[in-house]
């Protein structure tokens, strides 16, 4: 444990080089099975789904980090945040494009026409246009340039947008009556933002009743 | 039964229009090549092929007579698709699940009991069905309340045929059909998704009309389990969900029937649920489609047409709003 809790710097990079190939992976498949014509009957609708289902990932993992640091005490965590992050933003980058392009066309008007009248259109398009300043300002000239403190204020934004996909999902989901998915991304998403408001407000009691740390814990000192 | 079509409501496509079978349906092996070439990596080379198209099934073959009538000039979707891309919620709710599970479907014997207001309740076998009616190959288009569409040489007769044999009381202005909901043969039925079994229904006039199809097979076999084998409905005017599969009993109403659907969301699925591109869904919009199969990557998806493009049925609605009974 001791090892993987300490990874060296050298390590983390590594690691984060294998991530970022492996994150790119669905994008590759997506690519492979369009060219061998293995994306099933309705190849748009699979692109849209699968682009969705990844952005989801990345977002409720991005969100995971944190706690997940605390949790098992692995700090280097903090530094694969960034790009689960940004593959979030890639991903629904990627969904967009394909609602963008291939469900309209380019066709402005139709789209906003879309956004407006259909709820679950409006909250995904929230979801992005809420993610895109976070991923300008995700290298360390705009975390300098805005300061830490306003950096990490924007930054809680994904404190909304991470359950605004969710909502998403849920809302593209009920309409054939689909919730399993939707209630185990709700309820992750819930526990991971409850951590959040428990943590700060009486952190020290609630890992001490979820035996995950004493009165002087290493996940209370290490929040300073 | 004697069928009238005016020369105008022919859709009678130009020459040019016309794809030689062996062309369309070698497009997916085409594609495969070259993406093969591209690649050029020899594990994908096998994928590839193995996408290559397939034009028919392994099913017993269903003899019927094309009724030129009633065949659209559209392209047929290439069975594969049509049997792997399926909204069968009792086999699974992802479109490729019932391909793969409905194999548990036990279609033989079966029958369907015919009850309600009739002059003469009745139970039919599958063999009795097949005989009712001499069996018409009919080219129709099916569209998807969920945005797609297809195109699928069915087998069967006007569902009148049916109804005439029953011979429903005066009373009788609904029909529904019930469908199968066994728990042994289908795995989805343990999610409470809809009220099973899943019911669907027509008006009497609705379902008198000789484009409502009882359908016993496609592409020139028996239906294909993942499809509603063995004895479905295709009313080609309406949503697909309308279009009950794998029936077990037929009843004659007064009242207007609950319908799985519009039980489960009223606000999204009417009794109706005529295909129309005026009254989108709450969530998606209904003037346009994908063609499965057909309107490739980068084109553009095609309008969707009033009733499907069968204006023939337009006179049974006449004087109603379609906005409001959607």
């Amino acid at each position: 444990m001791i090892a993987i809790k300490d990874l060296s710097t050298q390590r983390v990079r590594q690691l984060r080089h294998f991530i970022f190939v492996l994150a790119l992976l669905p994008l590759v498949r997506l690519v492979v099975f369009a060219f061998l014509d293995r994306l099933g009957a309705n190849p748009i609708e699979f692109i849209t789904r699968n682009t969705g289902d990844w952005a989801l990932y990345f977002l409720v993992g991005t969100l995971a980090i944190t706690p997940l640091r605390r949790l098992t005490g692995w700090n280097w965590l903090v530094r694969l945040r960034r790009m689960s992050g940004l593959y979030a933003f890639f991903y629904v980058f990627l969904h967009f494009t394909v609602f963008f392009w291939l469900d309209h066309f380019f066709d402005l008007q139709e789209m906003w026409h879309d956004i407006i009248k259909r709820p679950f259109i409006t909250v995904g398009m929230a979801t992005f246009v809420l993610l895109i300043p976070l991923a300008l300002t995700s290298n360390n000239a705009m975390v300098r340039y805005l300061g830490g403190k306003r950096w990490q204020w924007l930054h809680r934004l994904t404190y909304v947008i991470v359950p605004l996909g969710v909502l998403h999902f849920w809302w593209v989901k009920a309409g054939k009556n689909l919730l399993f998915q939707p209630i185990v991304f709700a309820s992750i998403v819930t526990a991971l933002l409850l951590v959040r408001v428990l943590s700060q407000k009486n952190r020290q009691r609630f890992l001490m009743v979820l035996g995950w740390g004493n009165a002087d814990g290493h996940a209370v000192k290490e929040r300073k | 039964m004697l069928i009238k079509i005016r020369p105008d409501q022919i859709d009678i496509p130009l020459s040019s229009e016309i794809t030689p079978q062996q062309i369309y349906a070698g497009r997916r092996a085409f594609m495969g090549q070259m993406a093969a070439g591209a690649l050029a990596g020899g594990a994908l080379l096998g994928a590839g092929s193995a996408a290559a198209q397939s034009t028919g099934g392994n099913g017993r073959k269903l003899p019927a007579r094309l009724n030129n009538a009633y065949a659209v000039m559209d392209k047929p979707t290439a069975y594969q698709d049509a049997t792997s891309y399926n909204n069968y919620y009792e086999f699974g709710t992802d479109k490729a699940e019932p391909a793969r599970t409905a194999g548990t479907l036990k279609t033989n014997p079966w029958s369907v009991s015919i009850e309600g207001e009739v002059k003469k309740p009745m139970t039919l076998d599958l063999d009795a069905l097949m005989k009712l009616a001499p069996l018409e190959e009919r080219i129709y288009r099916l569209r998807c309340v969920e945005g797609w569409s297809m195109v699928i040489p069915w087998i069967g007769y006007s569902l009148s045929a049916l109804i005439k044999k029953a011979d429903p009381t005066g009373a009788a202005k609904y029909v529904e059909f019930v469908t199968l909901a066994d728990k042994k043969q289908m795995p989805g039925l343990s999610d409470p998704i809809l009220n099973w079994p899943y019911t669907e229904g027509l008006r009497l006039d609705e379902a008198n009309h000789p484009l409502a199809l009882l359908t016993l097979g496609m592409y020139g076999e028996v239906l294909p389990n993942q499809n509603g084998a063995p004895v479905r409905v295709i009313v080609p005017w309406k949503y697909g969900f309308k279009s009950a599969k794998s029936i077990v009993k037929i009843r004659f109403l007064k009242e207007q029937p609950k319908t799985a659907w519009s039980v489960y969301a009223p606000n999204e699925y009417g009794f109706y649920s005529n295909v129309n591109p005026e009254v989108d869904h709450p969530r998606w919009s209904q003037a346009s489609e994908r063609r499965i199969g057909e309107d490739g990557f980068f084109a553009r998806k095609r309008k969707t047409l009033m009733f499907n493009g069968y204006n023939d049925v337009a006179g049974l609605y006449t004087g109603m709003d379609l906005k409001r009974y959607f």
